[in-house]
């Protein structure tokens, strides 16, 4: 065992220490159970539901246009809880960001517009970044508190009522268009998936977020600026929450601060189902992605069932609890 | 415990091990990291179940199924990391989990506040049972495990590494206890990496080599060049002596120190050589860590200079450290040094994001190349550059933490207590490692507590108290190590450190 060094031989060395290694065994569990998980379900939907148009190619891309908005955040939000740290504002932000943007498409045009809603994302990102990492309050409370301000903000500017907006350009863009035949909005999410998934892995950004949230001292001790590294990630979540905004106004062809009203909740649960720790340190792009799928494709499927509104989420809640539970288990040295 | 046999996967651990325990006295444990020490110690608190063999306590056969069946046998373990609440007191935690209820059901503090306050009289210890454990310091709360262990009926106490965290004369206290437990026929298994206590403070002593029971013997016939032998399995004991090298001082300093003061250093000066290795030495609290963080850019300099080749080197975060080719080897390397949850490769490549990173995407091929270079180089032992590092033993450990500087091209090395808790094949490869790197030219300072490594590796020993320079030791003045060094002669140079540092 002493001898065993890492030399090439040794390590080509026919060995299967998964099988032996419990530790590493549930780790590896935990980073694939939402692809078996939505692999297990689709295929209960495409033997039961076949017949009530479950894999027409109409239902299943509307499985992903539905939870866009989801998908999307999830994949800004994987880096904020991959820092350890957690964004309960962004539904809020993407309400808020749709009345901004709706108001200034109305105003100026659409090129104004996309710019109001993304600052506004961006400018609530900044502002969580630096009351976590500068004056140091737990993140947990300042986007909880960030969650009201914004939607009072939204609820305020507008009187509560709904910015309708005339543009047919920006409402295909972010909404109801198609490029071809994929709709944009399932467009949107596989940007979101290409770009978070290059940045996550392949990017040294991606590499500093994990260390941070995996042992924050110890990155601190391997000169990464960790304070920059979590004001970075609040600031794209805000963004991403505020392109959010874009889609729903898009999609709802208006602007109300309730757009998005109980995302954080989806987009965190289907963070965690794609395998990311909650506790940091280990992160997975494509997980939330087909987190949100699976969570999307529950409702679809139950809803084609038959099901209530009401039992839906009865059943969503109690699977995801399931999922979770399955993949609990940590690391442990 | 007779031919106990333990195999993980396709690794045989440990290999008919015998281990006999005898009650009232204290038996050292002593092995190389992965020798099998820890996993014999899980065995016999229940942890692990052994794969062949038999445990008898007292005389009677045991199957233990978990903890709970050892501890109900009055086995306890003392754990490295202590498992005490902080927010309770030293008697709810005493009492933890076997509260004593009044007659209305509600917990009776009274109650347990005797229960502890008679432990720790018993004891001999003067530790208020009111007090909540977190106002305790590192030795205090020992001594309350220990007290939560008997309290429970313990007859056999396991002491994993129990001096790691302490000062000299808190050692000592715990000694003593020992012995006193010892008298009144407790056992006591003592796990340690330091020879000096293991003769101060054991009766017998047991080397396991490669799950093998090497040798038992009692501690008063053994000699320390016996136990190092069977621990190493080869005579490696040169690698503790001294070797003359040249350094160059007619050159400018590679790190120049003049009048640093924080809030706690005071006017601390001293340089470093391109090519020499300054040791710092001094007791827990001295600053010695301070310093180091100091220079790393982890603490505010209130006023004096730092340079770094002739450059002033004051830095407000450790990436300017890092940017100036500073490294910091950490005290604490689970906590401080390595993300433990992430592979060999994800750790050593962290500092070196940057160089190997091209319009900001890591380039993990290289990476990879590099990471293997270094860990061959090092002689990491694992399976694979992807395993994680906290499944790795402590002295792979630690060369991951050296290997992420190495990778670096650091030239001013900061190694804060580089060789604690690994066995002493690891220490003789790290004195090695340390030599070379100032051979390369870069500038090391290395803190350490372990007085002979530090003899063996310094050119210059800079001794702190309160937080100031106490002394600076020059070679002929450390000792006569040159001289083709026993062991005597060695001892000799820590005795004088000793009193050094005791300011006698």
């Amino acid at each position: 065992m002493v001898d065993d060094n890492l030399s090439p031989a040794s390590t080509a060395a026919p060995q299967k220490p998964a099988a032996f290694n419990p530790a590493r065994l549930r780790f590896e569990w935990r980073l694939y159970v939402v692809y078996f998980a939505f692999a297990v379900i689709f295929l209960i939907f495409s033997v039961t539901q076949a017949g009530n148009g479950f894999l027409t190619v109409t239902n299943l891309l509307n499985i992903v246009s539905e939870t866009a908005n989801i998908s999307v955040v999830a994949v800004a939000v994987v880096f904020v809880i991959g820092a350890a740290e957690i964004d309960l504002s962004v539904g809020a932000v993407a309400g808020l960001a749709s009345v901004t943007a709706a108001l200034a498409v109305n105003h100026w045009g659409i090129a104004v517009g996309v710019a109001c809603g993304l600052a506004t994302g961006l400018l609530i990102g900044l502002v969580n970044g630096a009351l976590v990492t500068r004056v140091g309050i737990p993140s947990f409370l300042v986007t909880l508190g960030m969650m009201g301000v914004a939607s009072g903000i939204g609820m305020w500017i507008t009187s509560a009522a709904p910015v309708p907006i005339q543009s047919d350009l920006f409402n295909g863009i972010f909404g109801s268009g198609f490029m071809g035949p994929i709709p944009s909005l399932v467009i949107w999410t596989g940007i979101a998936l290409v770009v978070g998934h290059i940045t996550l892995r392949h990017t040294s950004h991606g590499r500093r977020i994990l260390a941070t949230g995996g042992n924050e001292i110890a990155a601190r001790f391997s000169g990464i600026n960790t304070r920059n590294v979590k004001h970075v990630a609040l600031a794209v979540s805000g963004l991403v929450a505020g392109l959010s905004g874009l889609l729903y106004a898009g999609r709802y062809e208006s602007g109300r601060y309730q757009w998005g009203t109980g995302d954080e909740l989806s987009v965190i649960a289907a963070v965690i189902l794609g395998g990311t720790s909650l506790f940091g340190g280990q992160a997975s792009v494509m997980g939330a992605i087909v987190g949100a799928l699976l969570i999307s494709l529950i409702n679809n499927g139950l809803i084609l069932m038959g099901l209530e509104i009401s039992q839906v989420q009865v059943a969503r809640g109690a699977l995801i609890i399931l999922a979770v539970a399955l993949a609990r288990r940590r690391l442990t040295a | 415990m007779r031919d106990i046999t333990k195999r993980f996967g396709s690794v045989q651990v440990l290999k008919r091990v015998s281990f006999e325990l005898r009650a009232g006295e204290i038996h050292a444990l002593l092995g190389g990291n992965g020798a099998g020490k820890s996993t014999l110690m899980k065995v016999l608190t229940g942890i692990y179940p052994p794969d062949g063999g038999q445990i008898e306590i007292y005389g009677v056969p045991v199957q233990f199924r978990s903890a709970r069946d050892a501890k109900a046998a009055g086995i306890a373990m003392i754990f490295q990391e202590l498992s005490l609440v902080p927010a309770l007191s030293v008697a709810q935690n005493i009492c933890l989990n076997r509260e004593v209820h009044t007659k209305l059901g509600l917990i009776d503090d009274a109650a347990c506040n005797r229960i502890a306050s008679n432990t720790l009289r018993q004891m001999e210890v003067d530790i208020d049972p009111r007090q909540a454990v977190a106002s305790l310091s590192t030795s205090q709360r020992q001594l309350v495990e220990i007290a939560k262990a008997l309290s429970q009926g313990a007859r056999i106490v396991i002491m994993d590494e129990p001096t790691a965290s302490l000062a000299t004369h808190e050692v000592e206290v715990l000694f003593d206890l020992c012995r006193r437990l010892r008298d009144r026929g407790i056992a006591i298994v003592f796990v340690s990496h330091r020879m000096e206590e293991v003769f101060q403070v054991s009766d017998r002593l047991t080397v396991l080599r490669d799950g093998v029971n090497v040798l038992t013997t009692e501690t008063a016939k053994a000699t320390l060049d016996e136990v190092v032998a069977h621990i190493v399995g080869q005579r490696a004991k040169n690698e503790f002596v001294w070797r003359l090298r040249a350094i160059d001082r007619t050159v400018e300093p590679m790190v120049a120190v003049r009048h640093l003061s924080t809030d706690r250093l005071r006017d601390i000066s001293f340089d470093v050589f391109p090519g020499e290795v300054l040791g710092v030495a001094g007791l827990m609290g001295s600053g010695r860590t301070r310093l180091m963080r100091t220079l790393f850019g982890m603490e505010k300099v209130r006023s004096g200079s730092i340079q770094i080749a002739g450059r002033p080197a004051i830095f407000d975060t450790p990436g300017q450290a890092v940017d100036r080719r500073v490294a910091l080897v950490p005290e604490d390397r689970r906590s401080q040094g390595l993300i433990l949850q992430h592979s060999i490769r994800d750790n050593i490549m962290l500092p070196l994001l940057r160089k190997l990173s091209r319009w900001t995407f890591v380039d993990d091929s290289e990476g990879s190349n590099l990471v293997r270079r270094l860990s061959q180089e090092l002689r990491i032992v694992s399976d694979s550059i992807d395993k994680p590092v906290g499944l790795l033993s402590g002295g792979n450990q630690q060369k991951v933490v050296i290997a992420k500087w190495l990778g670096a091209e650091a030239t001013v090395l900061l190694l804060d207590e580089p060789t604690a808790g690994v066995d002493v094949s690891v220490k003789t490869q790290i004195l090695g490692m340390i030599r070379d790197l100032a051979d390369q030219g870069k500038a090391v300072i290395v803190v350490s507590s372990e007085l002979p490594e530090l003899i063996a590796v310094s050119d210059r020993i800079l001794v702190m108290r309160d937080g100031r320079v106490h002394r600076m030791l020059e070679r002929p003045e450390i000792g006569r190590a040159t001289q083709p060094a026993g062991d005597s002669a060695f001892m000799g140079d820590e005795e004088s450190l000793h009193r050094a540092l005791q300011a006698v």
